[in-house]
């Protein structure tokens, strides 16, 4: 089928057979535009940026190596030649890093400039957080910064504007939903089919397994699966709620979830990643579950028009394992905005853009000097997202002391039994996950415990 | 004049427009075919078989070549010829190419490689230091050692004494731009481009598989998206597949690993051990120290010789030691061939004796500032008659010594002693949080340690308009050395810089060049341009028929009159005065036997210092740089915005290095962090919060270019004081030495808190 988009400012048309070609492929091989490079393919280095706008015309820096070219249609694409003016005239951001020497061997430039500009038209000065998701091995960094913070007031250039064309184009082997009833309908009719939101993980069985996927639906053209309903104690959120969207829903109820998501991927791929996605795919070290399980929160799945709802802990049944029928799909999660006390601590080599070695996230009411309610959920610890019962246990219904947080700390042991891999060891993983409730307690307490907090 | 002045990067404009072009750029001719290898599964063992019949079958594949295919010699090894281009019946690492395929597309070349099946009689693989030690598997018939004085006498009679062992981690590269290489056969020559940072090797490599002489070859190298050594001899396998499928095929090839491949096949910086025993005063002065440098070289020798040699050539750092010893193993093992990387094994050896004086510092509770500066090389401003200079455990006086003075303006300006105390304070009234301070110096030897690398060639032609082109065996990776050798021919020859073109690096345009490597290539082709340039100049004098015409600023100025250098250019040309010439460089002085480990291999030192602040969270291990300050000797800097950013660069990944790359093998041999979502090189926010550099402005006493200094490899172990912050840190959770390994990951610094207090986890 065709697809049309705009890029750079003009609409274009772009065939597409497979449904899994890339936009990086696209761009490189079909137009000759090469100034987007290709570092890792796998979304992981940000050299492949481009700037994407869509209906709500915002700007967001995303990863093309893993951008399916379904995916992009009806919306505007910019590349770093798009950047300039077409008289040649320098986007400030692109004078900013000659000025500054922000570039060396030049490869992660264009990246870097796109991710750039997609900021500084969104009027972004936390330039740590919206460049995490942009590798350069010779700067360190400083420079880019340097001239990200001098580009920061200049005005963001007419040239800029986007017109988001084309109509969305669909197949039946390469489904584009418009609404999750026609995804109820399809899938249940290709209940072998793959399903595609933002491919942040889905891209690389294409990258990097060399998988043929057909048949194969795209979800993020369905609205209503993208909507968040406020229904006043808890938000309904959509499956198709990217991270970076849930990130505003949550900021000024959970600002620890909130910090914990801004190290969630990187920008780009936070723009991409869904919270279905992150749920429907099963994975023991996602982000997303542990916090919502934490909070307490309700699944909404569906098949055809059935729909059944069960708290997200019970849908992680083993490794790879979840309760999920054949053409059933994670329509929504209804997360509570009353959860207690609610902390994310998100363990990994690297802080930004990278997978957590484990994730713990709790949730302890405390009434009186007395434990009322404990919900402790991990990432990391076990095949699945998974709650601290024995943990919980000990501390429920006992006074919030340092001695019932230790016990319920040595209770845990037996909650998990970790695996080594080359995130992390087993036995780190254990006792980290048992220091992170004695971080819990001291952090409550109102202790210093957040290094990144800390200055010289 | 053009140097000194901190202009951009010659193609900054071209990188920030996504016009700069790098190989997988260049519009490859319509037939142009696409390899990819098919990589061995197995660490060690004997082919018993291929079944390559799917591969062959696989959409696209226009030919599949195994080692009885290749026409002359299977050879990409830049040393000892021990390294085939395709597996000739044995493999010896999980990752050894074993057969190459031919296809009509990289996605189709990739995908038919995967289908191929190797039958493999396995053998136990040697994976391990322990493994080769056991083994007696290595390089060179025994270990190097290179010794000064009487070490063990001195360590028997020394008042202290101590003892230690330090593992560290090697690094992969991860330069944005993956290995590529692109090779178009002509009526009579082959022309390959690579990113590369020595096309002259290429251009051997690549004859010996054609069998053809080396001029039948032609590499060119516009732009490398960073080298950093892993594209000295790793683009080899790679040019050399290009070249021999395009003669087998009579069409353009191109080939470009995708990223998992090029860490799983490429070699990277040397993990190593170093053990040490130290004995020492009550001041903390070195009586002697013995060290024994393991080196895991992986399975063909590549660079490793040299690289192990440069360990040791720096195990001394910036400290006189009255009696040294330095036992170095170069082990051979079944994992990547482990190649040049940015210091090439001067980290490795420098480490080490940081850690000895770190060691000693906490054993005897001083300031390791202060055990630092007692230990120091005299200074250069106080050798004199009475006054011997210090000399290397390899027999080279140092007369250029500087750290004193930088040591002393570092610490003040960056207010070492109060923050030293305020850290203390923090620590006494925080216990999960920790935090800690830490100086480092760092003395680097420049020039290779392989005499006859060290010169240099370069073509420069004036125009009869007046512009000039220059073009030299130096390769531009992102150091900027394009610009600072065009700043050295617009001084030179007195023009503007925009009258100066630096052209790609091509061996048809100057031959028989070194690698792009040793942070040499603006000392040694800035002298070849400009001896160029001189010559130039010289010939044109002579046409003015005035030895003291004045080139400066596009004007000549001669007997009262002045004309346009365009002019001049003109003018000479109708005269039929030649207006291209060669230029050379040869780097006096030195003179090295690495046998013996005596002479003098370095033409002079580079040095700086910094001082490095964090906090560690002691539960996780988690940490954060929180300062880093450091004061950088580029002489008299040829350009110092470029001489900042490499400081500033080298910097971080020297911290990245120590701390969070870590590289994990399983018990098989297979690299589990082949991707950047395993392998954590810095990103954005990992700098320091507060990042200050300057440059220690004064010129080298040597005669170098412009009295500059080489800038690329030195800051690169400004990353040491970082790792000796957080063992700092760690030293405040409890009593005992927290002997941290490298790199320091989360998990690394978590461990190293239970040894600090003692307890059983470490």
């Amino acid at each position: 089928m065709d697809i049309s988009f705009s890029l750079n400012g003009e609409t274009v048309t772009a065939a597409v057979r497979s449904g899994t070609e890339t936009l990086l492929d696209h761009l490189r091989l079909d137009r000759g535009l090469c100034g987007t490079k290709e570092g890792c393919n796998e979304g992981d280095c940000g050299a492949c940026s481009v700037i994407v706008t869509g209906a709500d015309g915002v700007a967001r820096a995303m990863n093309a190596c893993i951008l399916f070219l379904p995916q992009i249609q009806g919306k505007a694409v910019r590349t770093v030649e798009g950047i300039a003016a077409p008289d040649g005239t320098a986007h400030p951001v692109q004078t900013a890093m000659v000025d500054h020497h922000g570039s060396q061997c030049g490869f992660c430039t264009p990246g870097f400039i796109t991710t750039m500009a997609a900021n500084h038209a969104g009027g972004e000065t936390d330039h740590d957080t919206a460049l995490a998701g942009n590798l350069c091995r010779c700067t360190g960094y400083a420079p880019i910064v340097r001239a990200a913070q001098a580009a920061e007031d200049a005005p963001v250039p007419a040239w800029m504007a986007e017109a988001p064309a084309g109509d969305i184009t669909s197949t039946d082997a390469i489904f584009c939903p418009a609404s999750a009833d026609d995804l109820a309908a399809w899938y249940a009719a290709h209940p072998d089919a793959t399903l595609i939101a933002g491919g942040t993980d889905v891209g690389l069985w294409v990258t990097k397994n060399l998988r043929d996927l057909a048949p194969v639906a795209f979800l993020g053209h369905a609205r209503d699966l993208a909507a968040v309903q406020d229904q006043g104690d808890a938000w309904r959120i959509g499956a198709g709620v990217t991270i970076a969207a849930l990130m505003d829903v949550v900021r000024d109820t959970y600002p620890s979830l909130h910090a914990m998501l801004a190290r969630y991927g990187s920008p780009q791929v936070r723009h991409a990643a869904t919270l279905g996605g992150n749920i429907a795919n099963g994975s023991p070290i996602g982000d997303g579950p542990p916090a919502l399980i934490a909070a307490g929160a309700t699944l909404h799945l569906r098949q055809g028009d059935t729909r059944r709802d069960m708290a997200l802990e019970d849908f992680f049944i083993d490794y790879g394992q979840q309760d999920r029928a054949g053409g059933e799909f994670v329509e929504a999660v209804t997360l509570p905005k009353t959860a207690p006390n609610l902390r994310c601590y998100k363990l990994s080599k690297r802080f930004d853009q990278d997978i957590s070695a484990v994730c713990g996230c709790f949730a302890v009411e405390i009434d009186g000097g007395i434990v009322a309610s404990a919900r402790i959920a991990f990432g990391g610890m076990a095949g699945t997202p998974k709650r601290a019962a024995a943990a919980e246990a000990a501390l429920l219904g006992q006074p919030w002391t340092v001695g019932v947080v230790e016990a319920a700390a040595q209770a845990m042991a037996g909650d998990f039994t970790p695996m080594s891999d080359m995130r992390a060891s087993a036995d780190y993983r254990m006792a980290t996950a048992q220091n992170m409730l004695r971080r819990y307690f001291a952090e409550l307490s109102g202790a210093a415990t957040d290094v990144r907090g800390i200055k010289a | 004049m053009s140097v000194t002045k901190p202009l951009p990067h010659d193609t900054a404009l071209e990188h920030v427009t996504g016009r700069a072009r790098y190989v997988d750029d260049i519009p490859a001719p319509a037939d142009c075919l696409h390899l990819c290898f098919g990589l061995s599964a197995v660490a060690a063992g004997t082919i018993t078989g291929m079944d390559l019949d799917s591969v062959r079958q696989a959409p696209g594949v226009v030919a599949v070549l195994t080692a009885e295919d290749l026409p002359h010699a299977n050879d990409v090894s830049p040393s000892a010829h021990d390294e085939p281009l395709l597996a000739d019946g044995t493999v010896h690492y999980v990752g050894q190419p074993v057969f190459l395929v031919v296809a009509d597309s990289h996605l189709a070349a990739r995908k038919a490689a995967a289908l191929g099946k190797v039958q493999v009689a396995e053998d136990t693989p040697i994976l391990t230091i322990e493994d080769a030690l056991a083994a007696d598997s290595r390089f060179e018939d025994g270990p190097r050692i290179y010794a000064k004085g009487d070490v063990d006498d001195a360590l028997a009679a020394a008042p202290h004494r101590l003892t230690g062992r330090l593992d560290m981690g090697g690094q992969e590269h991860f330069y944005l731009e993956g290995q590529v290489a692109l090779a178009m056969p002509g009526e009579s020559d082959m022309v390959v481009h690579s990113s590369s940072q020595h096309p002259t090797e290429i251009q051997h490599k690549v004859a010996e598989a054609l069998g053809v002489p080396f001029h039948g070859v032609r590499v060119e190298v516009r732009r490398m998206g960073g080298g950093f050594g892993g594209k000295e001899s790793q683009g080899n396998a790679l040019a050399v597949a290009c070249a021999v499928a395009a003669q087998v095929t009579g069409r353009p090839c191109k080939m470009r690993y995708d990223r998992d491949d090029d860490f799983i096949i490429t070699g990277k910086r040397h993990d190593a051990r170093v053990d040490y025993d130290a004995g020492f005063d009550d001041q903390g002065r070195i009586r002697a120290v013995d060290f024994t440098h393991y080196f895991r070289c992986g399975w063909a020798m590549d660079l490793s010789l040299p690289v192990a040699d440069r360990a040791m050539l720096h195990a001394d750092n910036a400290y006189d030691l009255p009696h040294a010893r330095i036992t170095s193993h170069r082990l051979k093992t079944n994992t990547q061939s482990a190649t040049a990387f940015r210091g090439f094994g001067g980290p490795q050896g420098m480490v080490g004796i940081e850690r000895v004086m770190d060691h000693i510092a906490h054993r005897l509770g001083l300031d390791p500032a202060t055990v630092r500066a007692r230990n120091y090389y005299p200074s250069a401003l106080s050798i004199c008659e009475q006054k011997k200079p210090g000399t290397t455990p390899y027999g080279m006086a140092v007369t250029d010594f500087i750290l004193d003075g930088m040591t002393e303006k570092l610490l003040a300006d960056c207010d070492y002693q109060a923050r030293r105390a305020a850290v203390a304070d923090w620590n006494a009234a925080n216990p999960i949080l920790k935090k800690g301070i830490a100086f480092s110096p760092v003395k680097f030897g420049i020039s290779f340690t392989l005499t006859q690398l060290n010169q240099a060639g370069a073509l420069v032609q004036i125009y009869s308009d007046g512009s000039v082109l220059i073009n030299h065996g130096g390769t531009e990776m992102g150091q900027g050395l394009f610009q600072k050798v065009a700043q050295v021919a617009a001084t030179t020859l007195g023009v503007a810089r925009d009258a100066i073109r630096p052209s790609a690096t091509a061996t048809d345009k100057v031959p028989n060049t070194s690698a792009t490597a040793a942070s040499s290539g603006s000392d040694l082709n800035g002298m070849a341009v400009r001896d160029a340039c001189l010559k130039l100049r010289a010939r044109l004098c002579d046409h003015l028929g005035d030895a003291d015409a004045v080139f400066e600023d596009g004007t000549v100025r001669s007997k009262g009159r002045a004309m346009s250098f365009a002019d001049l250019a003109q003018d000479a040309w109708a005269a039929r005065v030649s207006l291209s010439a060669t230029g050379f460089y040869a780097t006096p002085d030195i003179a090295w036997d690495r046998i013996k480990g005596q002479g003098r291999p370095f033409y002079y030192f580079a040095y700086g210092a910094s001082v490095s602040e964090v906090v560690i969270d002691t539960l996780t291990g988690e940490n954060r740089t929180l300062r880093v300050d450091i004061l950088h000797d580029c002489g008299t800097s040829l350009n110092p915005a470029l001489d900042l950013g490499q400081i500033e660069g080298g910097y971080v990944q020297g911290a990245g290095w120590l701390t969070t790359e870590e590289l994990v093998w399983d018990d098989a041999g297979r690299l589990r962090t082949h991707a950047p979502t395993t392998y954590k090189i810095p990103a954005c926010s990992d700098r320091p919060d507060v990042f200050n550099v300057a440059l220690w402005d004064a010129p080298n006493p040597a005669d170098t270019i412009y009295r500059s200094k080489a800038v690329g490899e030195p800051p690169f172990m400004h990353g040491i004081s970082t790792f000796l912050a957080l063992s700092d840190a760690v030293a405040a959770c409890g009593p005992h030495y927290p002997d941290l390994q490298a790199p320091a990951t989360a998990e690394e610094v978590w461990r190293a808190v239970a040894r600090a207090q003692g307890s059983e986890t470490g």
